[in-house]
């Protein structure tokens, strides 16, 4: 099993909306899009100010509001199906029993070219989510997924950017059988006043870069998708040539809604951006 | 990527002009003010180390200028984003997004109408009453302001309405006071079928507390915060009460920015600046 994505450069989970909001700015067919984190249960997500600036960065404290898994299956997927996204979802559960219904539900739903697990929520205690705080836990969620979940259905590990344990996790993810690990989520960071929140955006590209690089270097044999801070064409490059196969965008969406489509306009022609095969 | 869906566009500043403490912009802004209706707004990339954008009303948009479609926003320098468009000079450049949100809905019949807006707030109310003017509406403008500086254009409410109220909290033109001391009575002389306010949420809520005691609909533009102002982060929900009287999370900048008055959930909101 192998990661094929149709494009090198795929919107990050829970920074594209639900599909329409970026249809008027993207080109929808084959774009690789992971949808925001979906619980069992629709999440009301965190009360009060949900974000703040930080220089060249993003804190956010979104608290994986969603609307339950249900109502995503019945009314936001069929959209993105139907536009043509390679849609990843993205799960994450209160227990690894959750996560193994969720993704039997999604793996079972038509349209759907794979799942994003979310092993590394900046806030997951606040969130009311299995805490991944050790490897072996992050692994444990894994492998709940790739059980219940259709054999030739990718699954992706996302990973916290803990520069000193992201192998460690990178390995047991894929020894867990995932098909690729995403490099990285938000740093954990807190919002003005300590509220817990998670730092993205371009302040945090070093991290992913260095993230990256360590996994690439270790695990050449992994698939990895890189992602934190790619903001233009120069930070896209410098995760591939660490040796990712793929990036993915996420708070450069929100300042300019087209980035996805003006890196892709860029890497197209780069012979680096196409995804390895496994060996 | 339709015919109707907003648009990015790099747009340019063309003129800016001082206004007392606000500074008034002209930029090109190809495919946004064919598109605009009053309440709309553009989402602003400012500094490159803020990640967050900033809302914009569109005050003014000329289809046909010499430089092509252009639109005008009415900006206060206070804060790091609304500092960096206030300096903004003649051939900057500035990415812009829009138009974005749902408009002001118009009557469909004529009847009074009456145009509430604090301070810079008050820049969607002028395209609105043109347009209600053009289908017939009595329009009475009031505004407000900390002083004559912090005013958006009296006189030129004055040329667009049958009449335009006054107030300013230290006196320094019109009547001394606030929005709340004198609205019941101007509701009461316009006789005011639909009540448009823009301003800070205090101020809005308000209104549409009075609009509703005086038997008046009312249309609300929120100026809640929106980093993005696409839909995309999802940190600008609002509660809404449906018409089965229940509240549910809308995002504001995708099912607002203007909401009827008596849709929104108040509590739900934090103070709006
Ligand atoms: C629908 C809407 C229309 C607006 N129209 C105008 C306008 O026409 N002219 C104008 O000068 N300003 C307008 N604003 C406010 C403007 O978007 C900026 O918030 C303001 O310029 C302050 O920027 P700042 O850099 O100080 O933000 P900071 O104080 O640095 O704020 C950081 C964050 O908070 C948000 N924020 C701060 N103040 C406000 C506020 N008053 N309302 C909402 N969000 C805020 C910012 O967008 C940003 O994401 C509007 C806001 C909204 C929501
Ligand atoms: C508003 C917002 C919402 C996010 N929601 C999710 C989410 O639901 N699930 C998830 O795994 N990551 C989520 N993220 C993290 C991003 O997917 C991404 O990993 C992170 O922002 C780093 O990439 P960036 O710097 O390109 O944004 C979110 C980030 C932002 C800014
Ligand atoms: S401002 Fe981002 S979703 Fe509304």
């Amino acid at each position: 099993m192998t990661l094929v994505l149709r494009h090198p450069v795929m919107i990050a989970a829970g920074c594209g909306g639900t599909g329409p909001e970026l249809a008027p700015y993207v080109e929808m067919a084959d774009l690789p899009f992971v949808t925001r984190t979906l619980t069992r249960d629709p999440r009301a997500g965190s009360p009060g100010a949900r974000m703040a600036e930080s220089p060249s960065g993003l804190l956010n404290a979104i608290g994986m509001d969603n609307p339950g898994v249900a109502h995503f299956l019945e009314h936001e997927l069929p959209w993105l199906v139907r536009a043509g996204a390679q849609v990843f979802v993205s799960l994450a559960g209160s227990t690894l029993g959750e996560y193994a219904e969720l993704a039997r539900r999604v793996g079972a739903a038509p349209g759907v070219a794979g799942i994003e697990v979310n092993v590394s929520a900046p806030d997951p205690g606040g969130a009311g989510i299995f805490e991944a705080r050790e490897p072996f836990h992050a692994a444990s969620a894994v492998a709940a997924v790739r059980r219940a979940t259709p054999a030739d259905l990718p699954v992706l590990a996302k990973l916290r950017p803990d520069v000193a344990r992201v192998v460690e996790s990178a390995r047991a993810a894929v020894e867990a059988g995932a098909t690729a690990v995403v490099v990285g989520n938000a740093v954990p960071a807190a919002l003005p006043g300590g509220r817990p929140a998670g730092l993205t955006g371009p302040a945090i590209a070093p991290v992913a870069l260095r993230c990256v690089t360590e996994v690439c270097g270790r695990l050449p044999q992994v698939v990895v998708v890189g992602c934190g801070g790619v903001a233009d064409v120069a930070g896209a490059r410098a995760l591939l040539g660490a040796g990712a196969a793929a990036v993915q965008v996420g708070t450069a969406l929100l300042r300019d809604p087209t980035t996805a489509m003006r890196l892709l306009a860029a890497l197209g022609t780069d012979p680096s951006t196409r995804p390895r095969e496994e060996p | 990527m339709g015919e109707r869906d907003p648009r990015h566009v790099l747009a340019e500043v063309l003129a800016s002009r001082r206004a007392g403490a606000f500074r008034h912009l002209t930029l090109t802004a190809r495919g946004i003010p064919e598109l605009f209706r009053p309440g709309t707004f553009v989402a602003a990339s400012v500094a490159p180390t803020q990640m967050t954008r900033r809302a914009l009303w569109i005050h003014r948009v000329s289809p046909t200028g010499t430089f092509g479609p252009t639109l005008d926003v009415v900006v206060e320098p206070r804060g790091v984003g609304g500092r960096w468009l206030a300096d903004l000079t003649v051939g900057a450049r500035v990415e812009l997004t829009g138009p974005l949100g749902r408009p002001f809905s118009l009557p469909r019949e004529p009847v009074a109408c009456l145009l509430v807006g604090e301070g810079w707030s008050a820049a969607p109310l002028f395209p609105l009453a043109e347009r209600l003017r053009d289908r017939q509406s009595a329009v009475t403008f009031l505004l407000s302001g900390a002083d004559e500086a912090h005013l958006l254009t009296p006189r030129e409410a004055r040329r667009m309405a049958r009449a335009a109220h006054v107030v300013t909290a230290d006196g320094s033109v019109g009547r001394h006071g606030d929005v709340m001391s004198v609205l019941p009575a101007v509701l009461e002389s316009t006789g005011a079928a639909v009540v448009y306010a823009a301003g800070p949420t205090a101020l809005l809520r308000a209104v549409a507390g009075a609009a509703a005691a005086a038997g008046a609909q009312s249309q609300v533009a929120l100026q809640e915060p929106l980093p993005c102002g696409t839909g995309l982060c999802r940190a600008c929900v609002i509660g809404v009460r449906g018409t089965d009287g229940a509240a549910h999370q809308v995002r504001a900048c995708l099912e607002g920015p203007v909401l009827p008055g008596d849709r929104v959930a108040w509590e739900s909101l934090g103070g709006g600046r």
